[in-house]
Formats: structure tokens, sequence, C-alpha cells
């Protein structure tokens, strides 16, 4: 990359409500139903049919707000997008134009530096508001044609619109994560990509550095995966970078990040965007939100993941990338405090999750919602190592034997006899045995060459099968070459 | 009495049905449209045996028996429903409006779909797609619009009420050309689910009856809330019948300067100026010359903002879903071609219009300003009903003009609308109803305003009137 160049990255997030229903009618959400079934002459546009507001959605979309800081707006007003496609049953998006539910917010969000360390920096939130989702269209395997399914359309949408605050692909990543983890805590969005619980499109331009003055952007879709938003952002960059080294012009345009060929493409330019002739919702009368409504909706917040890394660290004495990894995935922060209820050492608890738990769990691609180790007993393997009972080593072959059996650290300890051995009567004779069978390297300790004890006490350690007390050994070894 | 069965109001199709049941009525009046739609054509469809057979009138529910008529743009569950246009021959809604469910509800036989002005753009009924319909009291002319086929059916005793929709003016002003009783309610007063828009700011379903005891015992079926429409009011609804023998005694009558102005006919002016005398006779006071000063705005306010509104609500007939496709290379030319060859002349320039003033860099021109200027005229009638309780004026400054005679001039067609657009452009209460005709022999009608959710001065009102004159007893020759 050229360094002489400073990207400028804006996101708008699209996040489907988890709403029992959609946000004009009563038809169902339920993902992958057949094709058409959760439909209704409102959702299907049909003539004559009126919108009704679904109140959770709004409920839904005041605590997002809420979380991210905004202004809630005093009035609702909904309004109308005009355009024509046959994902589109009305020819209009029911939308938010100029009076979003929610404006002015900001996202903090944990940047890793290059050092390995957390950076805090604060994403200006320019809008979130509520619209409706369109059908799909589906080309697959017909001739002749296309067929739709508005399974999907009407379902309740909150558009999160960022400032032009990201300055790398990186901090783009970074935003999603925060943001994701920010809506699952707020229980309002099941954030599945895959499902499309979760769309983002990308703004993005480079200007030179030390510029105060925007570049002119280029809009990005079709990214289908954090990850692929930090490709696509990145290849864009890249490439507008290239544009501008060749003394030519950015074009202000829509551009298709195609995941194959890693690079995007054009779609249309500005000239051919659509004028979408906002105009108020007739069918929807603008309403007031009471303070005591907004308040109240204030009152459910949960803790934010920002407020439990701090909390994390304050209580628990974690560093920030460790209360970081725990809070980014709610469930994860949610184990890792169940754990601390069975009195865990939150310390050691916080390094069995991050550098064994996660990692078997990522092996079996299973959620930590359904972790066959459930938390006491990961806090009973903890305890184990804390009162001696096991070695550390021993605890990582015992961990993937929970994992596979679901059984208690004790019951597998107990029934494999792997109690770490404290009796020092029983560590002498292997000492003992250890410093005959190694006379040479037993005086080369005497005569004073210190890591040579290493190698007994690993000697004493093969010969206990890992069980004896490390810290034992070293003891006793110590003093019987004295 | 059997002889003129098809001559029933509402009231008395009531109290006959409960004693010999709706059979008699409906064979009367389906034998009587039978004849005249042939001349008429009031009626785009009519099933004579989708009517019978009846479900016995054995409960005494608020309409039992009685035929209402549906303008063409009112959903009714299984039965085409076109807006009198080509792009949705065929359509068949899946479900009922909330009036149609209300009427069945109340027992009444839904008798009939009746022509209108394509989409209800228009004041004359001739931009139906399926032919004009020719008013009752003299075939050469116009029946009025958009409601001109449930007005012209009402008015010849093909029916014994309709409902209508009005968005500048369509129930009133054909009521006015066919010397019935036409209400366009409070705006939020009936639900407008199942009613296919035109201009959702604007539209209300309303009676075209014979009387005006006919109009609130409708509307006493028709008001209410419905969950399914978001504009619709949560307000109580009176029993309308009980205002009706209030009589006029005390009520302030304003009638407003600027409606009496050039562009009124002579013959319109004199009738409606003998209509206040007589409402000083029964008792009330009238009050010359108030004003609501932005009157000569309200055609120019209602032509951007409800084709605004149009534009957009006429966007999903594009040939996916339901309607008229077009089959064609591609999408594009799909929607270009179904939309081509589906709209009628007048639907097609009212989207233009709206498109036009919705368009980026014109929205705030048009469509915002006329949004201001809408906020005034309500602002208007706020004032002039502080000093009385109804406006009374003309409700179209002509009687029905021939047939032909403004179809190419759409200003002058528009115009026709003068005095009946203020009302929906403040969402206000209206009523049209006769109070005499031309020396020709043609109808005039007068329009009484009041207040939100105040129908029942007008019923209270309109009924002492009616009952002072009784033109209900003239009828066509046919």
């Amino acid at each position: 990359m050229n360094y002489d160049y400073e990207p400028v990255i804006g996101l708008e997030v699209h996040v489907q409500l988890a709403t029992k229903s959609k946000l004009f009618c009563a038809c169902s959400t339920e993902f992958g139903a057949e094709p058409n079934k959760n439909t209704c002459p409102v959702c299907l546009g049909w003539p004559g049919s009126l919108p009704v507001l679904n109140e959770q959605a709004l409920k839904f979309a005041i605590k997002v707000g809420l979380a991210l800081s905004c202004e809630v707006s005093q009035r609702l007003k909904f309004d109308r997008k005009n355009y024509f496609y046959p994902d589109l049953p009305k020819a209009y998006q029911i939308s938010q134009y100029d009076m979003p539910v929610n404006k002015g917010g900001f996202l903090l969000i944990d940047v890793k530096t290059s050092e390995g360390g957390i950076q805090e920096r604060r994403i200006g939130i320019t809008r979130a508001h509520l619209e409706e989702d369109a059908g799909k269209l589906l080309h697959e395997g017909i001739k002749d044609g296309s067929l739709v399914d508005y399974n999907r359309g009407g379902m309740p949408l909150l558009e999160i619109v960022s400032e032009p605050d990201l300055r790398s692909p990186e901090e783009a990543y970074a935003y999603l994560v925060s943001l994701k983890a920010i809506l699952q805590y707020l229980e309002v969005s099941d954030c599945n990509m895959e499902e499309g619980s979760l769309r983002c499109d990308a703004n993005v331009s480079v200007r030179k550095k030390g510029e105060t003055q925007f570049g002119t952007k280029a809009e990005i879709k079709n990214m289908n995966s954090f990850k692929a938003v930090q490709k696509a952002t990145q290849y864009e960059i890249e490439r507008q970078i290239n544009v501008l080294e060749n003394h030519e012009r950015v074009i202000q345009e829509t551009r298709l990040w195609n995941e194959t060929k890693g690079q995007t493409f054009s779609m249309r330019s500005k000239e051919e965007a659509h004028d979408y002739r906002y105009f108020p919702e007739p069918d929807l009368v603008p309403f007031t939100i009471s303070r005591e409504t907004v308040e109240a909706i204030r009152q459910t917040l949960p803790e934010l993941p920002v407020a439990r890394e701090k909390r994390f660290m304050k209580d628990y004495g974690l560093s920030q990338y460790d209360a970081f990894v725990l809070v980014q995935e709610k469930n994860l922060g949610d184990y890792y405090e169940d754990c601390l209820k069975e009195k865990g050492n939150p310390k050691l608890v916080s390094n069995w999750i991050q550098s064994e738990l996660l990692a078997l769990l990522n092996e079996h691609k299973v959620s930590i919602e359904n972790s066959p180790v459930k938390p006491r007993d990961l806090a009973g393997l903890v305890r184990l190592i804390e009162n001696n009972t096991v070695s550390g080593k021993i605890a990582k072959d015992v961990l993937p034997a929970m994992f596979e059996t679901g059984q208690s650290a004790e019951a597998i300890v107990k029934a494999k006899g792997l109690e770490q051995v404290t009796d020092t009567k029983e560590i002498e004779a292997i000492a003992e045995r250890v410093i005959q069978a190694n006379p040479k390297v037993a005086d080369d300790f005497r005569a004073g060459k210190k890591q040579a004890l290493g190698f007994l006490v690993g000697q004493l350690m093969k010969e206990s099968k890992g069980k004896a007390n490390p810290q034992l050994a070293n003891q006793i070894l110590e003093q019987k070459l004295k | 009495m059997s002889d003129n069965l098809h001559q029933l109001t509402v009231k008395k199709a009531i109290e006959f049905a409960s004693k010999q049941g709706a059979e008699p009525i409906l064979k009367a009046i389906t034998e009587r449209v039978k004849i005249l739609n042939l001349q008429i054509n009031a009626f785009l469809r009519f099933d004579p045996e989708k009517s019978f057979p009846l479900s016995p009138v054995s409960r005494p529910l608020p309409l039992s028996g009685v035929p209402i008529s549906i303008k063409d743009n009112i959903c009714i569950q299984g039965v085409e429903t076109t807006c009198a246009s080509k792009i949705l021959v065929g359509h068949v809604p899946p479900y009922d409006a909330t009036v149609i469910e209300k009427l069945k509800h109340a027992g009444a036989v839904i008798f009939g779909q009746c022509n209108m002005d394509e989409f209800a753009f228009g004041s004359s009924t001739e931009s139906s797609a399926f032919g004009i319909v020719r008013n009752p009291w003299d075939l050469e002319r116009v029946p009025g619009g958009s409601s001109g086929g449930s007005a012209a059916a009402v008015a010849a005793d093909m029916t014994v009420a309709a409902l209508g929709s009005d968005t500048g003016g369509s129930i009133r002003q054909p009521a006015a050309f066919c010397g019935v009783v036409g209400l366009k309610p409070t705006y939020g007063r009936v639900s407008r689910y199942g009613l296919i828009a035109f201009g959702s700011s604007f539209d209300q379903i309303g009676p075209i009856t014979k009387t005006v005891e006919d109009s609130a015992i409708l509307l006493n079926v028709l008001a209410g809330h419905d969950h399914r429409d978001s504009t619709s009011a949560n307000a109580p609804v009176p029993d309308y019948t009980k205002a009706l023998n209030r009589g006029v005694r005390g009520l302030r009558i304003g009638l407003p300067s600027e409606y009496f102005v050039s562009g009124l006919d002579s013959e319109v002016e004199q009738s409606v100026r003998e209509a206040a005398r007589i409402f000083k006779n029964l008792g009330a006071e009238i009050v010359e010359g108030i004003s609501l000063p932005h009157t000569p705005y309200a055609v120019a306010v209602y032509y951007i903002v409800a084709v605004a509104e149009a534009s957009s609500n006429l966007g999903r007939f594009d040939g996916v879903e339901y309607g008229l496709r077009v089959p064609a290379k591609d999408l594009r030319e799909m929607y270009f071609e179904t939309r081509d060859q589906g709209f009628g002349e007048e639907a097609k320039r009212r989207i233009l219009l709206g498109t036009f003033v919705l368009s980026a860099g014109y929205y705030d021109a048009y469509y915002l300003k006329g949004q201001k200027v809408r906020t005034l005229i309500r602002q208007d009638f706020e004032k002039a009903f502080q000093k009385v309780d109804l406006i009374l004026g003309p409700t179209a400054p002509t009687p029905p003009f021939k047939i032909g005679e403004k179809i190419d001039d759409p200003l002058a067609m528009y115009l026709s609308d003068i005095y009946t657009i203020p009302a929906n452009l403040a969402g206000v209460p209206a009523m049209s109803l006769p109070c005499g005709f031309t020396k020709s022999g043609l109808p005039i009608g007068l329009q009484l305003t009041a207040k939100p959710f105040d129908e029942e001065t007008i019923f209270q009102a309109g009924h002492a009137f009616e009952q002072e004159l009784k033109l209900f007893n003239r009828k066509p020759k046919l």
C-alpha cells in the first residue's frame, strides 16, 4: 500500500431485527420457510392493503439507538423510497428518509495495534433507521425468467450508517465485530450473515495524507462476511490509489465485490443512480415517541461489551486483550462469568478458555453455548489445577477427555488415576532413582551447572507419568543434590 | 308498494326485508339494472346469481337484506376488482375491504360493482376503461366522477345505496350531478383498508344514498377505528341517526365569500342562495361572508400532492404480481409495455405529474410547498369553524356538463372539483345533497362542510333541509 494516502471508510449495516412478525404485517419472520409461505396482502403489496407498524421493531430500533448513544427522534415518521424492481411488490420501500428514529451516536471499537495491544477508537454513527426488507429473486435453474420469493419482503431492518470515520480495512472489520457484539448483547438480532440477518455495504475513498477534503467515494456492495468487507475495502483502497497515481479520477459509482476474483467491479455510476422520489409515507401517520417510552427502553439496556470489558479488567484483573476477547461474543462472556460463579480462578479460567477450550470448540465447530464442557466443569478443572490435584500439563489432557465424554474433571482424573503426586516420600523415591540413573548430570549440577537440574526434573516428571507436582519435584531434587 | 320496490330507501328496504325478505327488492333492482345498465353503464359487474341465495333475514341486523353497490376500487374477496382499468383486468382480491366486511356483517347484500373514472382519476366517469356512464337525468350528460357509476345507479334506482370513494370530490360531485346524497366522512372516520389507493392522505370511502337519513344509517355501519388502517381514527362513533331530527335552530351556517365568485353558474348560485334562505327560515343563523382565503390555491395544491401520492401508489401495477402483464424481451420492456397498454391517458398524465413533483430538484418547489399550503387551507377551516358550525356552498360550479365537453381539457375538468377539493385537503367531512334543479331539469347540489368528526351536524342540517324540500321524490324519467 502506498503510505502517502489515507483511506476513508464509512459502513452501512442492515440488521434484521429479531421480531416475531414483519415490520408492517403479522407474517412470521422465520427463516427458511417454503417460498412465499410467510406472505399476506400487506407484505405482497396487494392493492388496497395498508401497513401497520410493529411496535416491537420500533422498541428494538430505539434500544440499538440508545446503546449507540444516539439521539432518539421525538417524532416517528416514515417515508416512501420509490423504485421499480420485482422483489419490491409495492414499487416503493417504506423507509425513513429525513427523520431517522436514531441519529448522531457513536461506537467504540477496539483496534489491535501492531504491538499486539488494543487501541480504542470512537466511530461516529450518523443514523440508524427502520425500513422494510425486499423479497428475493431466484434465477438459478430457471429458464426464461426468474422467480420471486416474498418471504423476506417486509422483514424489519435497521440500517445503521457510520460516519466516514474508519481509516483502514482493519478498523472496518473491528467496527463490524463491535457492532455485532452490541446487537447480540441487546438481543435484537441474530446477526447471522449467512442467513442475511446482517448485511454490510461500504463507502470507500482515499485522499492524500493531510488532506481535509474527502476524495470521491465508491459504494461497495455484495460482501458476505466481515472478512470480505476487510478484503473488499483493502482491494478498493488499492484500486483507487492506483487510479490516482495514474493521474486519473476516481468515479463516483456503485461497485460489486466479487469474492472469487477478489476484485470489485463497476455496477452503476452516479449518473445512472436512482432518483428515489422520497416523500412522507401517507399510510403511516407520524406520531410522537414519548420520553417515558424511551426511558423505559433505556432501563432494559443490558451491560454492553465495552462496559463489560472494563469490568472484567477491573474486577478480575484481566488484561485488556483477554477481556476484549471474552466480551466480544456475549455467550462467551456469559460462559466465562458462569465459570467464575462456580468459583473458578478468574485469570486461570480466562487462560483456559482462551488457550484450550476455544481451540477445542473451533476444532469441533461447536459454539460456546453448546460446549460439552459446562462452566461448572471447566471451573472444576481449574480448581484441580489450583489445589495441585493435577498439573497444568495433565489438565491439558483432561480437558479433551471432558470435551469428548461430557464428564467432570474430577471423574476423569479419578478414573484415570491422574491425581498429582504430592506425597513427598513417593517423589523422594523417584528422585533417588533419577539421580542414580544420571550420575553425570547430578555431578554437573553439584559442580554449579544450574541448568542440569531442569533435565533431572524432566526425568522425574517422565518417571511419574507427569503426575508429580513440578514444584515439589524441583525442591526435592535440589535438596537431595546438596 | 311492490311496483316500485326499486325506489326503496335503505330505511324502507330494512323495513321491507324484515317482513318479506330481501328477494323481492333484489328482483326489482336486478330487472331494472338489466334494462337500464345498457344505457347508463353504471355497473361494471353485477351477478344476480351471486347476490342470491340470501341467508334468510332472520337475525335483525342493521342492514339485513339491503342491497348496496360498491365502487370498483373497493376490494371484495373473490370478486374481480379493477378500478375501471385495463391494468387490473382479472384481478381478484384475496380479501374483503374493511367496509365490505362491515357491510356483510351488518347483513347487507353486496350488489354489483360500479363504474368509475379509471383509478378514480376524473370528474366525469369518462376515463373508465370500460365505457362512459350516462347521467340518468340527461343521457347526453356526464354523471360526474369519479364515483359516477355509484351515483348514477342510486339516482336511477338501480340500487338502494352505493359506496363511493372521495379523494377530491369523487363522492360529492357525482352526487350533485345525479341529484342524490353523497357524504365524504372526516379523513380517518372510515377505514381505507381495501380501498385501492389514489391519494392516500385524501381518500375516504363514503355512502351515496337517496336520502340523508340513509347516509346516517350507512355511516353507522361504516365508521370506526380499524387496527389495519393506521390512519383510521380511534374516536367514538355516535349513533348518527339520532342527529337527524335535531333541527337547525341555533345552528350557525357560514357562506364563504370565496365560493361565490366568477365561474359559478348563475342557476347553481341562485339555488344555493335559496337553500341558505330555507335554512334561515328553519331557524339557522346564516353568516354571510366568512372567509376561506386560501381557496384559490386548493386545486393547484391538490394536483401536486394527490398526484404525488398517486404516482407512488400506482407503481405496484407493474405486471409482476397481478393484473395485466404484457410479455416483452426483458424486465424493463415488460414494465414499459404493461404500464403503457394498461393505463389510460388520465392515469398516465397523473403518474407523470406526480413523478415530476417528487423528483430531485423539484420536491421542495412543488410537493413541500404544496404541503405547506395544505396546512394553510386546513387552518382556514379551523378559523372559520370558530365562527360557524357548518359551511354552506355549492358542490360543483356547474350543473352536469355534456359528455365530451371537458375530456380534452384537463384544466377545465379539474376545476369542476374546485368546491369539493378543500374538504379533502383539510380532512373535514362534507356532504352534497340536492337543493334544486335547473330550468332544463338538471340536478343541483349544495355542500355542507363541518368540523372534523362532526358528521352529526351535517346530518342534522341536511335532514332538516331535505324534509323541507323533499326533492328525493323527484325521479329521472327513464
